[in-house]
């Protein structure tokens, strides 16, 4: 289990990038409609840890974000890539106790 | 063994001929008497825009021995070989005569006079020029353009392009005799006649005199004009002084036939010189048929010419003139369908057989728009809705209908492209089929073929919105909506996406609703526009100081210095005259910014759709040639339209003299200074497919010109497509760069005060972006790799040591999951 921050630092429609012990990197989503989301930080495409920094978004209903460096959505609820089905990035199960966002 | 092809003549046909032979097995040698390269001759009025010739050069031959400023003067048919003015001789196996024509010049006493001019190449338009310059007269300068028709019509637009009263006067009742009835010769006499123009008809130049500085032209009809400068266009002449002792046909032209060849197996003939089976053609496109039949003789096949259309459609001084077919009802019976509006300003003519059932031809005057339909239908049935009153001429085109008559581009040539996927619009069917190239007048037709092969020429701007970028401009600005959940709430759908955020966050900041990163806009804003630095392929950011003018003290290039040091930041100047530093991780932003903006500097925007640089060479202040302070406009420029937001990036740059060193006319608004003031040149691009920008207005002094950007630049961000750079979009713009200048020059739409009142509000509220955060900790806290780690850096990114300095070490891409 990984703290990652108070829920209320987290701002819809945006993600953050949190460390866990063993140096690797996930970003946590929050959605307008105020579920969380979390997938591997790093993007497959291109290597960089960036995933937290893309756009949030739609693509024809299916919640994504759209990674900020060669622009391939992830779908946040599986991770898998929709521009490339057979890429997809590990999702991460997340959850608010006490108002606190964890990683388990 | 190679075999030597000649071509005497490097004019548009014997260009085209070389260019479809280039890569055959032929030895190609070029003779051209001028020393300039092959232009467009039929552009050449253009010339008058820009007086840069370089604007109309053709593109360069390759892969033949081109010889400039060489006059053939003589052909030994005997021995096959070419002798030129300088004494060279090359013998050949073949030789195309593609020597063009001469203007003709009817035997008018005083003809010879100094400023009397013909109309024929870039230095018939110098020496016009030359004479309308050295002119001593106060006020408007006045001219005589002897020819009524086409030509005619086109150099008196040149000189009204060169502030001179033009007077036309032709010989014929009517202008544009060959081409147009009566009926529509009217209305374009009237039509023209609102543009300047003095139209004498049915009338002839009996006599010009000197008189002192002035020329005094005396016509038939009595009437004395007092001129300053005359001008011969009354038609050409087949040019066939070079003696090969070749039968010419009736109405001159060396005689070929219909492969192109004279009497001497080995001599042919192409273009306005040769007289194909007798019939000589003025137009260049029998011209470009010519080359193709000559280049498949000589390659062994058996190509002939097919004839010609000698249809026309033109744009003459703003006004739509198209005939074709028998135009003026010759055939015995025919019936004429006449719709003359006055009060619109338009005349249509159908020819038709006597049974009213086949199409023969016709005229149009004021609006050609039904002309690419109406063409292809000369000698098929007429559809019966032509013939009613009023009747729409929207019918289906043939597949061999030429869509685009600049370089012969048919229907069936667009549509084979469309529907192979090849290109899906405008801008693809242009790069893929040159179609729309030319005169431009065809884009509107591409759109619609495009629609009626079923692609949807759709303006949404994504899945979420259905209105373009222009639309929700307007409705942004309308209903002053400042945050894009309400926008998406009311016209559009679903949740947004990484296409329609950025735009609306684009749309919102040219609006002027605050800083980028406020908390309604920041979740929209690209990755770029998010941190205030640019993203590089590891994660980590360049920075980019603002550097106005790329004028710059040694104190700040000092910090900049430090900065780049304390930081380990690899360090690069830019192309736009600036420093970029990179490396930066996401943490480090704050601190190097603190240091910067405390020195001075502000953000760049160099991660921004906004303006980037105003580019500058040292004009008058250190160069030698230089007629104005280039620096300190460009200051002036790139402060003030300074953190601009807008559909794609901007670039300026301004000159300080004609030698363009700092490249003005590659960037979407240039400036080159010019003695009387400066030169406005707007929709330029470098980049994967550069374009020189266009001249939008000239000589006009300061405060005009930063008026007229100010309305361009709004007029632009406010109609836009997304990420459309200002070139696309004024290729785009329907009415093209006339169309440009009516709206921000002349305010056709009464729309100048509020485009100048928007950039104003810009100018006024003007804040730094990376001052604004570091002085807000709520935005500065989001600058951080890890939220719940703050200040520890991302361990995934390394650097290495190159030329002294660091750049990363390229990332492993991890193993994907399957």
């Amino acid at each position: 289990m990984t703290v990652v921050c108070d829920l209320a630092l987290l701002r819809p429609e945006q993600g953050v990038a949190a460390l866990l012990p063993d140096g690797s990197q996930v970003a946590v989503f929050l959605t307008a409609d105020g579920t969380l989301h979390a997938l591997d930080n790093i993007d497959p495409f291109s290597g960089a840890a960036v995933l937290s920094r893309g756009i949030l978004g739609d693509r024809g209903g299916v919640p994504v974000v759209v990674s900020p460096v060669y622009k391939q959505a992830f779908e946040l609820a599986t991770g898998k890539c929709l521009d490339s089905p057979e890429v997809s990035v590990a999702v991460h199960e997340v959850r608010v106790r006490d108002g606190v966002v964890e990683l388990t | 063994m190679t075999q030597t092809l000649v071509v005497i003549g490097n004019g548009m046909v014997g260009h085209r001929l070389v260019e479809i032979l280039r890569e055959s097995s032929w030895r190609i040698v070029v003779f051209g008497e001028e020393s300039r390269p092959a232009y467009d001759r039929v552009a050449l009025s253009s010339y008058v825009d820009t007086w840069d010739s370089a604007d109309l050069e053709l593109a360069p031959l390759s892969g033949c021995e081109l010889r400039l400023g060489e006059k053939a003067v003589s052909v030994d048919r005997e021995r096959r070989v070419v002798v030129g003015a300088s004494g060279i001789e090359v013998a050949y196996d073949a030789l195309v005569l593609a020597t063009g024509s001469v203007p003709f010049v009817p035997p008018v006493p005083g003809r010879d006079l100094p400023g009397c001019h013909v109309y024929r190449t870039i230095d018939d338009l110098d020496e016009i020029r030359a004479t309308v310059a050295a002119a001593d007269r106060p006020g408007r300068h006045s001219g005589m353009v002897l020819g009524g028709g086409l030509l005619g019509l086109e150099a008196a637009n040149a000189l009204r392009g060169m502030r001179v009263s033009p007077h036309v006067v032709e010989l014929a009742p009517r202008l544009m005799p060959i081409q147009v009835d009566e009926g529509g010769a009217g209305l374009l006499k009237r039509l023209v006649e609102k543009l300047d123009l003095t139209v004498h008809t049915g009338t002839s130049a009996s006599s010009i005199e000197r008189d002192g500085s002035r020329l005094i032209a005396k016509l038939a009809n009595g009437v004395e004009l007092d001129l300053d400068v005359v001008v011969f266009s009354a038609g050409i002449r087949p040019r066939t002084d070079l003696d090969l002792g070749l039968e010419l046909g009736p109405r001159g032209g060396y005689l070929v036939d219909a492969a192109c060849r004279t009497a001497d197996p080995h001599v042919f003939a192409i273009g306005e010189c040769a007289a194909v089976e007798g019939v000589t053609y003025g137009l260049v496109a029998p011209g470009y048929a010519m080359a193709e039949v000559v280049a498949d003789q000589i390659s062994g096949g058996t190509r002939v010419f097919p004839g010609a259309d000698v249809s026309t459609k033109l744009k003459l001084l703003g006004v739509d003139v198209a005939s074709f077919g028998d135009a003026h009802a010759t055939t015995e019976g025919a019936l004429e369908v006449v719709v003359n509006n006055a009060v619109a300003g338009t005349y249509s003519k159908l020819v038709v057989s006597d049974d009213a059932k086949t199409l023969l031809g016709g005229v149009l005057v004021g609006d050609a728009s039904s002309y690419p339909s109406l063409r292809p239908l000369v000698g098929k049935e007429v559809p019966a809705a032509l013939l009613q009153p009023g009747g729409a001429v929207d019918v289906e085109m043939p597949a061999d209908a030429q869509v685009c008559s600049c370089h012969a581009v048919t229907k069936q040539t667009i549509t084979d492209a469309i529907g192979s996927g090849v290109a899906c619009d405008v801008a693809e069917l242009k790069a893929c089929t040159k179609a729309g190239t030319g005169c431009g007048s065809c884009v509107p037709m591409l759109k619609k073929l495009l629609t009626d092969c079923g692609v949807e020429q759709s303006k949404a701007l994504c899945e979420h919105f259905t209105c373009s970028r222009a639309e929700l401009f307007e409705i942004a600005r309308a209903t002053r909506t400042t945050t894009f959940t309400a926008l998406i709430e009311k016209h559009g759908s679903g949740r947004g996406c990484d296409i329609c955020k950025p735009a609306v966050a684009s749309i919102l900041a040219s609006l002027n609703n605050g800083h980028i990163l406020g908390e309604t806009q920041v979740s929209l804003q690209d990755t770029n526009d998010r941190f205030l630095a640019n993203m590089q392929r590891n994660g980590t950011y360049s920075v980019v100081p603002r550097i106005p003018g790329g004028e710059i003290t040694p104190e700040k290039l000092i910090v900049i210095g430090e900065v780049a040091r304390d930081f380990g930041l690899y360090t690069k100047i830019t192309g736009g005259q600036r420093i970029d530093l990179f490396g930066a991780t996401v943490d480090q932003l704050p601190e190097i910014w603190r240091r910067l903006v405390d020195a001075g500097f502000e953000s760049g925007h160099a991660y921004g759709k906004a303006l980037r640089t105003v580019k500058s060479c040292v004009g008058t202040t250190w160069c030698r040639y230089g007629v104005q302070d280039s620096v300190g406009l460009a200051i002036d420029l790139e402060l003030r339209y300074r953190g601009l937001r807008s559909p794609h990036k901007l670039k300026s740059a301004v000159s300080g003299c004609a030698r363009e060193c700092a490249e003005a006319r590659s960037k979407d608004f240039g400036i080159i200074a010019t003695e009387n003031g400066w030169n406005l040149y707007v929709g330029g691009n470098g980049g994967f497919t550069p374009r020189h920008a266009d001249l939008l207005v000239s000589d006009v002094d300061t405060e005009t010109l930063i008026r007229t950007i100010d309305r361009f630049l709004m007029f632009y961000i406010r109609t836009a497509d997304r990420l459309q750079r200002t070139s696309v979009w004024l290729e785009g713009l329907d009415g093209g760069l006339d169309h440009l200048r009516e709206v921000v020059v002349d305010d056709k739409l009464g729309i100048c005060a509020d485009l100048e009142a928007a950039m104003e509000a810009h100018v006024g509220s003007y804040a730094d972006e990376w001052r604004g955060v570091l002085e807000d900790p709520e935005k500065l806290a989001r600058f951080t790799s890890f939220v719940n780690a703050p200040g520890t850096p991302d361990p995934s990114i390394s650097f290495r040591a190159e030329r002294g300095q660091r750049v990363p070490v390229q990332l492993g891409i991890p193993e994907v999951v399957r």
